[in-house]
């Protein structure tokens, strides 16, 4: 009879580190998110090359290619990186570049009005940027970022292949361990799920919470 | 450390190797995404409440889990109770199956999408169900979804590495063996990345041209 108590906190271990990985990839892949797409709307065409590069560049490659690239490439150009420091940087980078679009497209769907109305009132741009287009464009961008935190979740589990000890990491161990496969692999199975569940149900909660007052505002 | 020409001409037939077996795995994988998507999409259409449900929910669970776990747990677990798949066939059926729960979508907007008379003229012509699928709805809902169908199929493309990780002899792990027997990562993974960019940046403007083709719907 196998002792599950002890593999089970093993693997609880590693749902730690996932969602530490989930966490601080979704930072950085929003602040990438912003940056590239604003860039790709800015009035001077080098931030939108470069912007528009990046994003084709990490949309075009792999993700399992970009972590392979910053754990074992980059050391020899003179970067050293952690596995942790490795994975954020190639989540974070992979999905900033996805959620860029969806930044973009959340911004020029703000109607031309808006855009008017801040003329009229004499802001400049980056104050009716942010006091009047973004909080609207936010609520448009949150529920593809949603979907595009759980796809970062989801491509945690490859991090286990830098030795990264996550989720998916732990299972292996415990499947070498125990020589049991069903049971550690359903288990980490379910919980990627429940992650899933609860970043849908907080993005949904953050959706409603700053929906509130705009019921009549919105078409 | 330095990049290295006659390096990269003596490796390159392994890696080629590798890029027929990406390639293979990632047209039989869309195949079985399409027929699994279509079979989601109209189960979950079903009259009866258990089917649509539990397809549904199954599907649910597929998409909110990774597809690296899901193909150990195709490769590893599934032997466990007498299944014992080939790498290559247990790499397409994992990425056929969790393509397919995202093809699902794109058939359900796309039968969505068939205007409401079509369904009402079959009717009224005494089409069978079956016949009034695969004479009126199907042919009409197929057009404008390809565009969707062959985003997702570019994004399976990238996610071929993860085949890797079941032992199967794709580019990533061509580049992987090589990499290991010289100890060069540099030229190996570089040369992943640059393929990979290579193909997706061809597939944009195959996309482009879908899209132009038969993006549109016409009423």
């Amino acid at each position: 009879m196998t002792q599950w108590s002890g593999y089970f906190g093993l693997i609880l271990q590693g749902a730690l580190v996932t969602i530490e990985l989930t966490l601080m990839g979704s930072v950085l892949a929003l602040i990438m998110a912003f940056l590239a797409g604003m860039g790709r709307l800015s009035r001077f065409f080098l931030l939108r090359a470069l912007a528009t590069a990046y994003i084709e560049f990490f949309r075009g490659t792999s993700i399992f290619v970009q972590l392979f690239f910053a754990y074992f490439v980059l050391p020899l150009l003179g970067l050293e990186l952690t596995p942790l420091q490795a994975g954020v940087l190639a989540l974070g980078l992979n999905v900033g570049a996805y959620a860029a679009e969806v930044v973009r497209g959340a911004v020029q769907s703000i109607g031309r009005e808006q855009h008017e109305a801040c003329i009229a009132l004499n802001l400049g741009r980056w104050q009716g940027l942010r006091t009047v287009i973004l909080p609207q464009a936010f609520l448009v961008m949150l529920p593809t970022f949603g979907n595009n935190a759980i796809e970062l979740l989801k491509a945690t589990s490859v991090v286990s292949l830098i030795s990264l000890a996550d989720l998916t990491f732990q299972a292996q161990v415990v499947r070498a361990q125990t020589g049991n496969t069903m049971v550690p692999f359903t288990t980490i199975l379910i919980l990627y799920f429940i992650l899933a569940l609860l970043i849908s149900w907080g993005v949904r909660l953050l959706e409603r919470h700053l929906a509130r007052g705009l019921d009549g505002v919105r078409v | 450390m330095d990049w290295d020409w006659d390096f990269v001409r003596q490796i390159l037939p392994t890696l080629i190797q590798g890029v027929k077996i990406t390639i293979l795995a990632t047209l039989l994988g869309s195949v079985l995404a399409a027929i699994v998507g279509l079979g989601i999409a109209l189960a979950r259409r079903s009259p009866s409440k258990a089917v649509s449900r539990s397809v549904g929910w199954a599907a649910e669970f597929v998409r909110g889990t990774p597809l690296l776990v899901q193909l150990y747990f195709i490769f590893y677990v599934l032997p466990d109770v007498g299944i014992l798949l080939p790498p290559l066939v247990a790499g397409v059926i994992g990425l056929g199956l969790h393509y397919g729960t995202y093809t699902a979508e794109v058939y359900r907007a796309g039968i969505d999408n068939v205007p409401r008379g079509q369904w009402e003229a079959a009717k009224a012509c005494n089409l069978s169900a079956m016949q009034t699928w695969s004479h009126i709805i199907i042919p009409q809902a197929i057009p404008p979804m390809i565009p969707a169908l062959a985003n997702y199929f570019i994004a399976m493309f990238k996610e071929t590495p993860l085949l890797s990780a079941i032992t199967v002899l794709e580019l990533m792990n061509q580049a992987k063996s090589v990499a290991n027997t010289y100890y060069r990562y540099l030229e190996p993974i570089t040369l992943v990345g640059a393929f990979f960019l290579a193909i997706s940046l061809c597939s944009v403007v195959l996309l482009r041209w879908l899209e132009r083709r038969y993006g549109k719907i016409e009423r």
